[in-house]
């Protein structure tokens, strides 16, 4: 294996590769996310490269396995290029098509290209579908151009530049300042000046200093992180390094949930591969920086994503938060000054180096700078991952980019920051999505996941799905989360089963102040938001529950019951199979009927019902 | 439980305290569980208290203290999966093999689990199969998964 010993190496490795990959006429690039993987996307791949080499073809074509493509509902998920060609929803069984017609032919398979839902037209082009068209993909447009597992691919698009020209001659102090000149905030929802901690750190006594990669997202509805850390690694390593450089430290720490199994494979991978280059270890690409990083499993707990209960972690020991009255910057892990960022915070550090503060200061707004990756899923037609520039309207992510609703009910709402954020209803959806208008909406951008809900999501069960999540992941420390959230629990449940009473709203918001001032972390600082949010935003649904013992959504069990449309029902017998409680019963070709004794509302028979006829209300 | 595979996951780690975590996921992992005796090896080794071990183990989600079942079916429960229908397959499950989520059948044959969230959203509502995903469930489809998996034990007891 080759050593890269200083930044010509590492130049004259680019070209080589560059030159040799000119002469592949097409590649055929392949979604090998988690969610495209789930699709058996794998076998696809398999299948074309047979086929590839069956035709003596694999000379002239390339077949690339990437990480995450975004558009994670149409998949498995293939793009033909230099053509640009789209097609989704591919299957092994269409890969002798797809080489001998497109690839041979340049003919298009019209059934596998993707069909515009709006206009019902078929698009041909990544670069036209509505989806793609309408973002600003900074970070993500990058998963498209490599294979993750291959360190040649990222060099190739100019991989490790930034680093070599960080390394070579500009200080820490000037690495600090591009990066507080760039208004780069962190991503993982705090929202604190970049520039900001690392100049702390970098100002903090001390030799041993570390730098950490926060890939916990525990908040669910959010995978942003995940993507970007399955897809480009190295991006993600190379962001790091420039911080450990500027800041001083030696030993950087990557801290993945054990859920994202693939992305840990990803990062300890892409590790080995920069060792066997020499990338990583003493006086990189000859410098006088030395660096080395290491892979942490997160043990599935949500408050580890927060900074000392992740380094506690990192120790080996429970993830508990301490007071931060002395910062991580200065007394971090292992009581060492540390800086910790988020995963898409580390990404964006190689292009405002290349590129410039200036040109990362171009995009945003005035507070928040840059573009933002969303993970928009819920009850929208274009589920995946959004990037867009900080201030895009929720509007133009939700309906131009998202495609609206999935189900025909109306969009009601959307819930942003996981259980930190809050749920903000259509009336406030012109708001600019950025760190400072949805905070003082109520909510908050947190990481990024954005789930959108529509006419069939009750509001307070939402706020029960959340008290639930805290309650159960709450680290049990301090009195006002552990407690406070059990209490708030008790009385959301009350109120969804029909024994909510007037005077339990003054309590909630009550409880709340508390559970908001007394905790000692920030995750139980706002876990009364969604309550918070829903309680001011769809305050009739919680009247509706307590005042009229009703569910205007038909989610809450207590309050609702089944019934058959006996217009609608064709007597086919579907429900009276899928209910695992026996308590549908009738003829064939006659009206079913619902035991109401029987029956657990659990929605089944809703779901199987090819025929709408089944109503909660 | 073989003392060989233990020393793998060991091996390089040894009076290493903050390698707890990593250790027990490999156990895990090896296993299925984390056994009592496994945790008294580990505290030994890493010199770590052994309640520190037991603490560690208990609170962190992805450790379980119990052999889990032949099948591990997790649900995703986060948020996207939820407003998508996620509580209808658990529903299924519970009502089909009359467990509750942490709990394995009688048989051994099905562990019942919940993940806050897998990651994979868009395709909500998901489940896990043994660690292999399986998107846009539907309680039919789970219903029928489990289902199939009775019918295999079945076909396989009676040529067996």
């Amino acid at each position: 294996m080759v050593k890269i010993k200083n930044p010509r190496d590492l130049e004259s490795l680019r070209v080589k590769i560059q030159r040799e990959r000119k002469k592949i006429h097409s590649t055929i690039i392949m979604c090998g996310g988690t969610g495209c993987q789930a699709s058996q996307s794998l076998a696809v791949i398999d299948a074309v490269k047979n086929q590839i080499a069956r035709q003596g073809l694999q000379k002239n074509v390339h077949v690339r396995a990437t990480g995450c493509h975004g558009f994670c509902e149409q998949g498995p998920i293939m793009v033909i290029e230099p053509e640009n060609l789209f097609y989704c929803h591919v299957s092994a069984k269409d890969a002798q098509e797809i080489v001998s017609k497109t690839l041979l032919k340049g003919e298009i398979i019209e059934r596998l290209l993707y069909v515009d839902p709006v206009t019902g037209k078929k698009i041909r082009t990544e670069a036209e579908i509505p989806f793609y068209k309408n973002q600003d993909r900074q970070l993500l447009a990058c998963s498209k151009l490599v294979d993750p597992k291959s360190i040649d691919d990222y060099i190739a698009i100019g991989g490790y530049e930034a680093l070599a020209q960080t390394l070579m001659g500009i200080t820490p102090e000037e690495v600090i300042e591009e990066v507080r000149a760039s208004g780069l905030r962190g991503r993982g929802g705090g929202g604190f000046p970049t520039g900001r901690k690392w100049f702390e750190c970098w100002e903090a006594p001390g030799d041993e200093k570390y730098v950490i990669c926060n890939a916990d997202e525990g908040d669910p509805g959010a995978y942003m992180d995940r993507c970007l850390l399955e897809a480009n690694p190295h991006l993600v390593i190379e962001g790091m390094m420039i911080g450990a450089w500027a800041v001083g430290a030696r030993q950087g720490y990557i801290y993945v949930r054990h859920e994202y199994p693939l992305a840990v494979r990803h990062a300890r991978y892409a590790i080995h591969q920069m060792r066997e280059y020499g990338l990583l270890g003493d006086n990189i690409l000859g410098s006088s920086f030395s660096f080395d990083i290491e892979v942490a499993r997160g043990g599935g707990a949500f408050v580890c994503g927060e900074s000392t209960a992740l380094m506690a972690s990192i120790e080996g020991k429970v993830g508990e938060p301490r007071p931060k009255d002395i910062h991580t910057v200065k007394e971090g892990l292992w009581d060492k000054p540390t800086v910790l960022n988020n995963v898409e915070t580390w990404a964006n550090v190689p292009s405002i180096m290349l590129k410039g503060s200036k040109w990362f200061a171009s995009k945003g707004t005035k507070g928040s700078k840059g573009t933002k990756i969303f993970a928009l899923t819920g009850q929208v037609r274009n589920t995946g991952l959004v990037e867009v520039a900080m201030g895009t309207t929720l509007n133009e992510i939700v309906f131009t980019i998202g495609g609206g609703s999935k189900t025909g009910k109306a969009v009601k709402a959307a819930q942003t920051g996981g259980p930190s954020g809050g749920c903000l209803p259509v009336s406030k959806f012109d708001l600019p999505v950025d760190f400072d208008a949805l905070t003082k909406a109520g909510s908050m951008m947190g990481s990024g996941g954005m789930v959108v809900m529509d006419e069939g999501t009750c509001m307070v069960d939402v706020a029960k799905y959340f008290l639930t999540f805290l309650q159960d992941e709450s680290c049990g420390k301090c009195v006002p989360c552990r407690l406070g959230v059990d209490r708030m629990l008790e009385i959301v449940t009350d109120i969804t089963e029909g024994n909510g009473r007037p005077e339990h709203v003054g309590l909630l918001e009550e409880l709340a102040e508390t559970v908001r001032e007394g905790s000692l972390c920030a995750l139980g600082k706002t876990a009364p938001n969604p309550v918070l949010s829903t309680l001011h935003y769809f305050f009739d649904e919680y009247v509706a529950h307590i005042e009229k013992k009703r569910c205007p959504a038909g989610v809450c069990k207590s309050l609702i019951s089944y019934t058959i449309d006996p217009e609608k029902c064709e007597g086919c017998g579907i429900c009276i199979r899928a209910c695992p409680h026996n308590a549908v019963k009738g003829e064939k070709k006659k009206t079913h009927i619902i035991n109401l004794l029987e029956c657990r509302k659990c929605g089944i028979c809703i779901a199987e019902c090819k025929f709408d006829a089944i109503m909660a209300g | 439980m073989s003392t060989t595979s233990l020393n793998v996951v060991l091996k390089g780690r040894r009076s290493q305290p903050h390698q707890l975590i990593e250790v027990l996921q490999d156990i895990q992992d090896l296993y299925g569980y984390i056994p009592a005796d496994a945790m008294k090896t580990v505290a030994q080794e890493l010199g770590v208290p052994l309640i520190e071990v037991y603490r560690v183990a208990c609170f962190y989600k992805a450790f379980s203290l119990k052999p889990r079942g032949e099948h591990v079916i997790t649900v995703c429960t986060g948020t996207a999966c939820h407003v998508r229908g996620s509580t209808l397959l658990l529903d299924q499950i519970q009502g089909q093999l009359r467990i509750q989520p942490g709990h394995t059948t009688d048989d051994g044959l099905f562990t019942l689990e919940c993940v806050n969230c897998v990651g994979a959203c868009a395709l909500g509502p998901i489940i896990a199969h043994n660690g292999m995903y399986e998107h846009h469930m539907t309680p039919g489809k789970l219903r029928k998964i489990i289902g199939d998996v009775y019918v295999t034990k079945k076909e396989e007891s009676h040529h067996g």
